[in-house]
């Protein structure tokens, strides 16, 4: 799996959504993404990536788009 | 309820982006809804954290309006089964949602509307009847908690007391206003004089400690989960001089966590309070001093100011020796005065006579100080939110009558067992849409056949072990 598909799968996996919906959504966009649901997120995006979000990062991460800007501080790369 | 012009240069209430209104405006506001509406109507309050929907509770409140409080995000089919229950007179709600509505649009506020309903004064109310609430969650129950000004009033005045809250405390919103704790934060902040600091943002978001810290949060109310939230946060981490008060109810927090915030508050010369209660006990029971939080560490304190607990034993004595388990027997003038399950209810009087049994299994140490260690109904606490398992089971088969389904589960993950394989997930997205709780906190797993006793009760015992 690249990089972007385990990215995107984490937020499938964290929100029971397809890849589709995933792309382009937004922090409370879907009644998933609560509070609670974020905290799910970040499990999953650590998990994947085997890191450890810093909280600051964590309160950023409001978006599809800003997770991968968050990311790159983690050395995770996408094509 | 409320005498707001005695704090009349006092901030009342910092919005979101910064607004604020000062305890004369909010009295002005207030009083000009209340000028609208003949006293002794039944008001549906669609609430949001923010300065119309608490213009709205205070009026109502403070001009013998009734409102019956619901999340503005409630599901609709649920919203129009109350509707259709209790007849409202008007509906106070976010003005963008009033086009969804029938009903004249007769005031508007702040991002609020006043919608007249057809309905006029279908149901009598109670003369003492204050507010409605719901116990907490929804599970498509019609069930509602009734409160009377003198609850309100007596559950107030404890809580300033032993919390001591004064005119210079800023509390920030991290609950919803239609739940009873959240609500008690308002209550006992406006009664004090002090601040509200009103948002909607969570603490998963940036713009909600950019916030706190600009406006110099005292104080926070959180559920189990919410420090769970924190914890993961490493809120310790985080420079918070103002902050001096953390309180915590909603359910037992687990005691690893309650030592980390004891320690911490210990540590940084704050408080950390947990606390007990029942939308049925208005808000507040039981507190746990701050002093003792450590070395209590595991305990939900002693009643509060004005209220007494006594623990029942099987044969219905009462037990006075400590490390008993007993049901919880709660007496005091906030114990709230009955259910309305349709609008007939609403003309019923005091059911209780300051006496409520909890429900909530618990023991004493030999100081006195309350544990609880157990429940006698069938019902979870989710994200802080009471969800009966019961009407969960009945929310889903009425929805689904081609199959069996059975619910048990520990706090926070609900265990729905279902005998249709190919309905799992649509299970999990129904009970989530209708409690409006997070999908996650529901597991729906398939079993060919519900457990059950030759009675046909169903076995719960054996569906926990699955």
């Amino acid at each position: 799996m690249t990089n972007e598909e385990k990215y995107t799968n984490a937020f499938c996996q964290a929100f029971d959504i397809d890849a589709d919906t995933a792309k382009g959504l937004k922090f409370q966009a879907i009644d998933a993404w609560d509070s609670v649901g974020h905290m799910g997120l970040v499990a999953q995006i650590e998990e994947a990536f085997d890191i450890m979000l810093e909280p600051d990062d964590i309160v950023d991460l409001n978006s599809y788009e800003k997770g991968k800007e968050i990311l790159a501080k983690y050395n995770v790369e996408f094509a | 309820m409320w005498n707001l012009l005695e704090f009349k240069d006092n901030t009342a209430v910092v919005t979101e982006d910064g607004e604020t209104f000062s305890y004369a405006r909010l009295s002005e506001e207030t009083e000009a809804l209340a000028a609208v509406i003949p006293a002794r109507c039944l008001v549906f309050n669609l609430c949001s954290n923010t300065v119309g929907s608490l213009i709205g509770y205070v009026s109502f409140i403070n001009h013998g309006i009734v409102p019956l409080m619901l999340d503005e995000h409630i599901d609709r089919e649920l919203l129009d089964i109350f509707l259709t229950l209790y007849k409202p007179d008007y509906l106070w709600l976010p003005s963008e949602k009033t086009a969804k509505f029938e009903g004249e649009s007769v005031y508007a506020s702040n991002g609020y509307t006043l919608l007249k309903r057809a309905d006029e004064h279908v149901y009598p109310l109670y003369e003492e009847l204050a507010l409605l609430l719901t116990t907490s969650g929804s599970t498509g129950s019609p069930k509602f908690v009734r409160q009377s000004y003198k609850n309100i009033k007596a559950n107030t005045r404890s809580i300033v007391e032993y919390l001591e809250i004064d005119e210079t405390e800023r509390a920030i919103t991290t609950l919803p206003m239609n739940y009873t704790y959240g609500l008690s934060i308002i209550n006992t902040h406006l009664a004090a004089g002090a601040t509200l600091l009103i948002t909607r943002k969570t603490l998963m978001q940036r713009e909600f400690w950019d916030f706190f810290t600009q406006q110099k949060a005292t104080s926070f109310g959180g559920v189990p989960y919410t420090y769970e939230m924190l914890d993961k946060l490493m809120f310790f981490r985080r420079k918070l001089p103002d902050l001096r008060t953390m309180t915590q109810a909603g359910g037992k927090i687990l005691p690893e966590l309650h030592k980390k915030f004891a320690e911490y508050a210990g540590r940084e010369g704050k408080r950390f309070v947990v606390m007990y209660g029942q939308a049925e006990a208005t808000a507040r029971m039981a507190y746990l001093p701050a002093a003792k939080a450590l070395e209590k560490c595991g305990a939900m304190g002693i009643a509060i100011p004005g209220g007494k607990f006594d623990l029942i034993d099987a044969d219905g004595g009462r037990i006075t020796t400590p490390e008993t388990v007993g049901e919880l027997v709660y007496t005091g003038d906030n114990v709230t005065l009955g259910y309305a399950v349709c609008g007939e209810d609403l003309a019923k009087g005091d059911e209780r006579g300051g006496v409520l049994q909890t429900g909530d299994m618990a023991k004493f140490d030999a100081d006195g100080y309350f544990y609880i260690v157990g429940r006698k109904k069938r019902f979870l606490k989710i994200f802080g939110n009471r969800v009966n398992l019961d009407e969960t089971e009945r929310l889903i088969k009425a929805h689904y009558p081609d199959f069996e389904c059975a619910c048990a589960g520990v706090d926070d993950a609900m265990k729905i067992f279902v005998t249709d394989e190919t309905k799992i997930k649509e299970v999990q997205t129904f009970v989530a849409e209708k409690t409006h709780l997070n999908f996650t906190a529901f597991h729906v797993k398939y079993l060919p056949e519900i457990p059950k006793n030759d009675a046909g009760k169903t076995l719960y015992a054996e569906l926990n072990d699955k």
